[in-house]
C-alpha cells in the first residue's frame, strides 16, 4: 500500500495548479524548439535550461524540464514526418516510413499514430518506473564507495558501446569528458587545479555553458554549413484521426515496441535509440506486408516510435535509484539536480519524496498534455517549420546568451559557451559524439570522489575493486560490454545499425 | 570527394586528443599527485590525461593506415557571427545594460546567415530587443539593469 501512498503524493506533488503550468509550459516551449528542423531533444533542452533555474523551487523546474524533454520528443518526430528531417538518432526511424506515409498523404494519421504511441507508451513506462524504482533504490543504498565507481564505470562504458562512430573516439570523448569534470577546485584537498591559470571560470566549469555550447551553438553552425533550401514537404496536413483499420493495425506494433524500449532503457547507455532500431526490424521482419517498410508503413512508425518513448521514459529509472545518467538528457537532468542542491542518487527518494514522486507522476501527465494538446496544434507546428531559418539564428542566440548569463551573472560564462560551442563544432567535424563527453563530464567529479573514498576505506588497497563481489560483477560487466564491442562480428553488424540512419 | 592515402579527419582527431592530453597532464602534475592510500588533486587527472594520450596515438596510428574523406565545408561565417555573440553579450551586458545588449548580440548574430539583409536584421533585433525586455526584464524579473553606466 506504501506503493499507492507514495503515487497519491507524487500526484498530490505534480497535479497542483502552478506544477500544471510549468509542465504545460515545458511541453510547449520543447515542442516549440523541438520541432526546428536540424535541433534535436538533446540541444532543445540545453537551450531551454536556464529557463528553468528562474523557477525558486526545484520540483516545478524539474517538472518543467522533463515537459520540456516530451515535447522535444514529439516536436522531433513530428520534423521527422513532415519534412524528413530527424534532429537526432532515435526519431531517424520514425523519419524512415513516417516521411512516405506523409508524401502519400497521410501526414495527419502518421502525427497521430505517433502521437497514440508515445502515449500508450509513456503510460506503461511510468508504471514501469513506480514498480522498479523502489526496489532498486533500496539496493543502491546498500552500496559503498567501490561498487559506485565500478557502476559509474559500466555506465559509461554501455555509454561507448551505444555511441554512433568509432568506439575508440567515443571512449577518448567520455575520457575528455571526465577531464573536464575534474577542472576547478578540487572537493577533498580545496587546491584549485587544471585551470591553465583561468581563475575567473570559478569552482567548477559551468554545466549550463557547457551544455549550451556543445549541444546548442555546435549544432547551430552545423545547419548553417549548408545554406540550400530545404526539401520542405508542405503538404496539408489533413484526415488526423486514424481509420479503425489503423488503429488495428498499430496496436500489436506498440505494445511490442513499449515492451522493447522498456527493457533496454533501464540499461545504461542510450537504449532508446538502439530500442527504436531494433524495433523496426522486428515489426518488419513480423509483418504480414513486409515490402511496405520504406514506403509507408504505418506499423514502421507506430512501432520504433513506442520503443523510443519507453526507452526514453525508463531510463529515468538509473536516473533518479543511482544517479546514474543514461543518456545525454539524464545527464542534462543530473546536471540540473546539482545546480538546484539536490545530489542525485538513492537518497533523493527517502530525502526528497515529493521531488521523486512527483517528478514520476509529472511523466504522466506531461504525456496527456502533449496528446490533448498537440493534435491540436498541429497546424500551429507546421506553421513553424516554415519559418527561415535565418530569422532563427539569432533569436536562439541572444536567448541562449540570457539564459545562460541569467544563472550566475558570471560574463566567463558566456565565453565558455563561445569556447565549447567551437570545440563541440570541431569535434563534430572530427566525426566525434558530443553526447558521452557530456556523460563524462556529469559523472567526472563523482567518480573521483569515490575513487578516492574506496582507496581510504580499503587503506590504499587497490585490489578492493575486485575483491568485493558487487564491485568486481559490475566491472566484470564493462570489460565483457567492452571485449563484444571490439569483436569483429559485432563491430561489423553495429555499423551497420548505424548506418541504416543515414 | 577525393580520397587521401591517409585519414586526414583521424588524423587530426588523434593529434588533438594527444595535444588535450599532454595540456592536461601537465597541469595535473602542477597538483599534488597523491599515494594509493590518499589519491591527491592530480592523481585521477593524470592518469586520464595519459590515457587520453593512449587513445589519441591509436586513432592517429590508424589513420595513417586508412584511406579517408577530407573534413569537408566548414560554417566559418557561421563560427565568426555565431560564436561571437555570447561574448559580445558578455562584453556590453554591464556597460550597456540588458536593453542595449541584446540589440547588439542580435544584430550581430543575424549576419551569420548570408540571407539576411540589414533592414530584416534591423527588424528582428527590435522586435527580439523589445520582446526579450517584455519577458525577462519585467516578466521574469531579471536583475540585470536595463540600460547601464555607458548610456548615462
Amino acid at each position: 500500500m506504501d506503493l499507492l501512498g507514495n503515487l497519491a503524493l507524487g500526484f498530490a506533488t505534480a497535479s497542483t495548479f502552478v506544477n500544471i503550468g510549468f509542465c504545460l509550459i515545458g511541453v510547449l516551449l520543447g515542442t516549440l524548439i523541438g520541432v526546428l528542423p536540424g535541433i534535436g531533444a538533446t540541444a532543445t533542452i540545453a537551450m531551454l535550461l536556464p529557463i528553468t533555474f528562474q523557477i525558486g523551487d526545484p520540483v516545478s523546474s524539474l517538472i518543467m524540464l522533463a515537459g520540456i524533454y516530451y515535447g522535444a520528443q514529439y516536436g522531433g518526430s513530428t520534423t521527422a514526418i513532415l519534412i524528413n528531417m530527424p534532429g537526432e538518432s532515435s526519431s531517424a526511424v520514425t523519419a524512415i516510413d513516417g516521411y512516405q506515409m506523409a508524401r502519400n498523404g497521410r501526414a495527419g494519421v502518421a502525427l497521430a499514430t505517433a502521437a497514440i504511441g508515445s502515449f500508450v507508451a509513456g503510460t506503461v513506462a511510468t508504471v514501469l518506473i513506480v514498480l522498479f524504482a523502489p526496489p532498486l533504490t533500496a539496493v543502491a543504498l546498500k552500496f559503498g564507495a567501490a561498487e559506485y565507481c565500478s557502476l559509474m564505470v559500466v555506465g559509461l562504458v554501455m555509454s561507448v558501446a551505444l555511441a554512433h562512430g568509432s568506439v575508440v573516439k567515443a571512449i577518448a570523448m567520455v575520457v575528455l569528458g571526465l577531464l573536464l569534470g575534474l577542472v576547478g577546485q578540487d572537493v577533498i584537498s580545496g587546491a584549485s587545479r587544471l585551470n591553465f591559470g583561468l581563475t575567473q571560470l570559478g569552482d567548477q566549469l559551468n554545466f549550463v555553458a557547457i551544455a549550451v555550447g556543445l549541444f546548442g551553438v555546435a549544432e547551430i553552425l552545423r545547419n548553417l554549413e549548408d545554406e540550400r533550401t530545404r526539401e520542405v514537404l508542405m503538404a496539408k496536413v489533413t484526415g488526423l484521426m486514424p481509420s479503425r483499420e489503423d488503429f488495428r493495425r498499430m496496436v500489436a506494433p506498440i505494445l511490442r515496441g513499449t515492451a522493447l524500449g522498456s527493457a533496454l532503457g533501464i540499461l545504461p547507455g542510450n537504449g532508446a535509440v538502439l530500442a527504436a532500431f531494433a524495433s523496426y526490424t522486428i515489426e518488419k521482419r513480423v509483418s504480414d506486408r513486409p515490402q511496405e517498410f520504406g514506403r509507408g508503413a504505418l506499423a514502421g512508425v507506430a512501432g520504433p516510435e513506442s520503443a523510443n518513448n519507453a526507452g526514453a521514459q525508463t531510463s529515468f529509472i538509473p536516473m533518479l535509484t543511482l544517479g546514474i545518467p543514461a543518456n545525454p538528457v539524464m545527464a542534462l537532468m543530473i546536471g540540473a539536480m546539482i545546480i538546484q542542491g539536490i545530489i542525485p542518487g538513492p537518497n533523493v527518494a527517502a530525502e526528497n519524496p515529493a521531488l521523486f514522486w512527483g517528478l514520476i507522476a509529472s511523466m504522466w501527465i506531461g504525456n496527456l498534455l502533449l496528446i490533448i494538446l498537440n493534435l491540436p496544434l498541429i497546424g500551429l507546428w507546421v506553421k513553424l517549420l516554415k519559418v527561415p531559418y535565418y530569422l532563427l539564428f539569432p533569436i536562439i542566440m541572444v536567448f541562449c546568451s540570457i539564459g545562460v548569463y541569467s544563472v550566475n551573472s558570471n560574463v566567463w560564462d558566456l565565453f565558455s559557451v563561445a569556447f565549447f560551442g567551437l570545440l563541440g563544432y570541431f569535434l563534430l567535424k572530427l566525426r566525434c559524439e558530443p553526447a558521452p563527453l557530456l556523460l563524462g563530464f556529469v559523472l567526472g567529479p563523482l567518480l573521483e570522489e569515490n575513487l578516492r573514498r574506496a582507496m581510504i576505506l580499503s587503506r590504499g588497497d587497490p585490489t578492493t575493486f575486485i575483491t568485493r563481489p558487487i564491485s568486481a560483477g559490475l566491472l566484470l560487466l564493462a570489460v565483457v560490454v567492452l571485449v563484444i564491442v571490439f569483436l569483429p562480428a559485432v563491430r561489423k553488424k553495429r555499423e551497420e545499425v548505424f548506418i541504416e540512419e543515414e | 570527394m577525393n580520397k587521401s592515402s591517409f585519414d586526414p579527419t583521424n588524423a587530426v582527431c588523434g593529434g588533438f586528443f594527444i595535444l588535450v592530453g599532454a595540456l592536461f597532464a601537465w597541469q595535473s602534475l602542477q597538483v599534488e599527485l597523491g599515494t594509493w592510500l590518499r589519491i591527491g588533486p592530480g592523481g585521477m587527472p593524470l592518469a586520464l590525461s595519459l590515457l587520453l594520450i593512449l587513445l589519441g596515438a591509436i586513432i592517429l596510428l590508424s589513420a595513417l593506415r586508412d584511406v579517408g574523406e577530407p573534413i569537408g565545408a566548414i560554417a566559418w561565417r557561421g563560427i565568426l557571427f555565431i560564436t561571437l555573440a555570447p561574448i559580445i553579450f558578455g562584453l556590453t551586458v554591464r556597460g550597456l545594460g540588458f536593453v542595449g545588449a541584446v540589440l547588439i548580440t542580435s544584430l550581430f548574430a543575424s549576419f551569420a546567415s548570408l540571407r539576411m539583409t540589414p533592414l530584416r536584421a534591423l527588424a528582428l533585433s527590435a522586435a527580439l530587443t523589445v520582446f526579450s525586455t517584455a519577458v525577462f526584464s519585467y516578466g521574469l524579473g531579471l536583475p540585470f539593469a536595463r540600460f547601464g553606466p555607458w548610456l548615462r
